[in-house]
């Protein structure tokens, strides 16, 4: 698969956009140009970190993710709740109460994602432990990572953990275990939804790791399930206990859950795209402290500051101490006879190809005439670096114009240098 | 392509926040060019640490790549105070920085030789109270 065809999950509604340069500089991989009044996102360089959605004012960005009404289609609906979700309620003292209005709303089984992750973080232990693994190991339950690294941080590809994130080990488990309970029911009865708090997860399981193929099969907003579950959730006493998680489970839903769950001190845990991107950089200079396991999240906070939670990140993060404060550390354990490897389920193999998007040509002569150009053409514009021209730089543009995308004409102050 | 494609950099000593900024720059550049990544992590770390020197040890100065098509060389300039024994200065652990440089991490004696270490060839050219220069090289082919 090229870089091209890779299916995104944040797009722009063409009619709301006013052109207006918000999203342009928010950008971290200079995706978006303005061009003919609205904004055009670059395919092969977006990550689907979702900065453009938070930075529009008109609501143009959006992120394309499944609807509820996807249930009709199978006979089995599975729900699969990330942590973060969580936090969204006020006063609530326990998850049960979430997982019982899961079910309110037509939901046949639903499986925690936070019980996946308690596998998960115990595998992880022993990934650790695993002779000749290449560290400091990064983690890699955030897909944006994921992304950037195998476009931006090549020399790091190697690094990435080639664990499946609790995600997907949610949805093998709670396919097993509904096969199980209902031994007639086929493979294309169940639906596996995902609960997301952000875009990239819906593109992850549209696109895979390279050659694997992700085992959920709708990926839903959280808002959406929010809004569905506040009415008809209830408070009352009378509802079954189902919750399977500890500490460490829902610890996964805020930054640092998943690190420190390793009970190892040796980590180094980042959140946020501006912060992350610079731990990556100092990580390829060999800047860092020796550490052995590194955790990123794209999102500021975690998870809960994903794009389609509905709760501040912050607020989100308290609430979640609260339900945690008298849940046990885990409540799931490897027994003695599964300490010794990780099961192939729990493994993916091949990570994305390295993609060189931002090279210039692909003869390195070419390149190099190209660099010199962009570097005079650079020196000739004002370096004010607004936007207005569409390209989020005076140097994006410089670039543009040697790519034969753009006119050195789109740059306003210097063709108007009076007004 | 005979001339060499230059990038030009100058070193802020005052603003211990902005170093690394250079070899970064550098490093985007080189990706844009097609570059391996495996090359263009030895040219970053061997400019960074190169960078970081030169702001904790001679008040800044100016970073210059010339990229051709067999090699790319860095060439590092300062008016520092130059650099005593240079053996001395390439042995690992070896570091004259000062306690507050080393509170924020940096002065481990690993630069010099990190430098070394990531590139084919390392020139030294040092004057005691006038400055250094160091010419570092790394072959593409």
């Amino acid at each position: 698969m090229t870089s091209s065809e890779y299916e995104h999950s944040v797009r722009l509604d063409v009619s709301r956009c006013t052109g207006c340069t918000n999203c342009l500089r928010r950008c971290p991989t200079e995706a978006i140009r303005i061009h003919d009044g609205h904004a055009v996102i670059n395919d092969a360089r977006c990550i689907d970190c979702g900065e453009c959605i938070r930075a529009c004012d008109n609501k143009a960005k959006k992120a394309v993710v499944g609807k509820l009404d996807r249930m009709e289609l199978y006979r089995y609906k599975i729900a699969l709740p990330a942590p973060s979700l969580y936090g969204q309620f006020d006063n609530l003292d326990d998850v049960d109460y979430v997982l019982d209005g899961l079910l309110r709303i037509g939901f046949d089984d639903v499986f925690e994602v936070s019980k996946a992750a308690e596998l998960v973080s115990a595998y992880t232990r022993l990934y650790l432990k695993t002779e000749g693994v290449k560290t400091p190991i990064i983690s890699s339950a955030c897909p944006v990572i994921v992304r950037l690294i195998a476009l931006r941080f090549p020399s790091l590809n190697d690094n990435v953990m080639h664990m499946l994130p609790p995600m997907e080990v949610a949805a093998k488990l709670a396919r097993k275990r509904a096969k199980e309970k209902h031994p007639t029911l086929k493979d294309e009865d169940i639906g596996v939804f995902f609960i997301s708090p952000c875009p990239a997860k819906s593109s992850y399981v549209k696109n895979g790791f390279a050659d694997y193929k992700s085992q959920v099969d709708e990926v839903v907003s959280m808002s959406d399930v929010y809004f569905a579950l506040i009415s008809k959730m209830t408070r009352d006493d009378e509802i079954v206990s189902m919750t399977e998680s500890g500490m460490v489970g829902i610890g996964w839903a805020s930054s640092g859950g998943e690190a420190t769950a390793l009970f190892n001190d040796e980590y180094l845990a980042a959140d946020g795209i501006e912060n992350v991107i610079n731990v990556l950089e100092q990580i390829e200079n060999g800047n860092i402290p020796p550490v052995k396991f590194i955790e990123l999240d794209a999102c500021t906070g975690g998870c809960v500051g994903g794009v389609l939670t509905v709760q501040n990140p912050f607020i989100a993060k308290t609430r979640l101490q609260t339900l945690r404060r008298y849940l046990p550390v885990s409540k799931n354990f490897l027994g003695p006879d599964e300490q010794e490897y990780i099961p192939d389920m729990y493994l993916f193999n091949e990570l994305p190809e390295y993609k060189p998007i931002t090279r210039l040509s692909d003869s390195m002569v070419e390149s190099m005439r190209m660099m010199a150009d962009i570097q005079k053409l650079r020196a000739t514009l004002p370096g004010i670096d607004c936007g207005a021209c569409g390209a989020p730089t005076c140097r994006a543009l410089a670039e543009d114009v040697v790519r034969g995308k753009a006119h050195l004409e789109d740059c306003k102050i210097r063709t108007n240098p009076n007004k | 392509m005979s001339e060499a494609l230059v990038f030009h950099f100058d070193v802020d000593g005052d603003n211990f926040t902005s170093a690394g900024q250079a070899s970064t720059q550098v490093k985007k550049n080189l990706r844009q060019l097609g570059l391996s990544p495996a090359i263009i992590r030895r040219v970053s770390i061997a400019m960074y640490e190169g960078e970081i020197n030169m702001v904790i040890h001679a008040n800044g100065g100016t970073a210059d790549v010339y990229v051709t098509e067999d090699h790319i060389d860095i060439v590092l300039a300062d008016q520092g105070p130059g650099i005593e024994n240079v053996e001395q200065a390439m042995q690992e652990g070896f570091s004259t920085a000062t306690d507050s440089i080393r509170s924020l991490g940096f002065g481990a004696g690993m630069g010099l030789p990190n430098m070394k270490r990531y590139t084919d060839s390392l020139d030294i050219d040092t004057v005691v109270g006038e400055g250094t220069t160091i010419t570092m090289r790394v072959n593409l082919a």
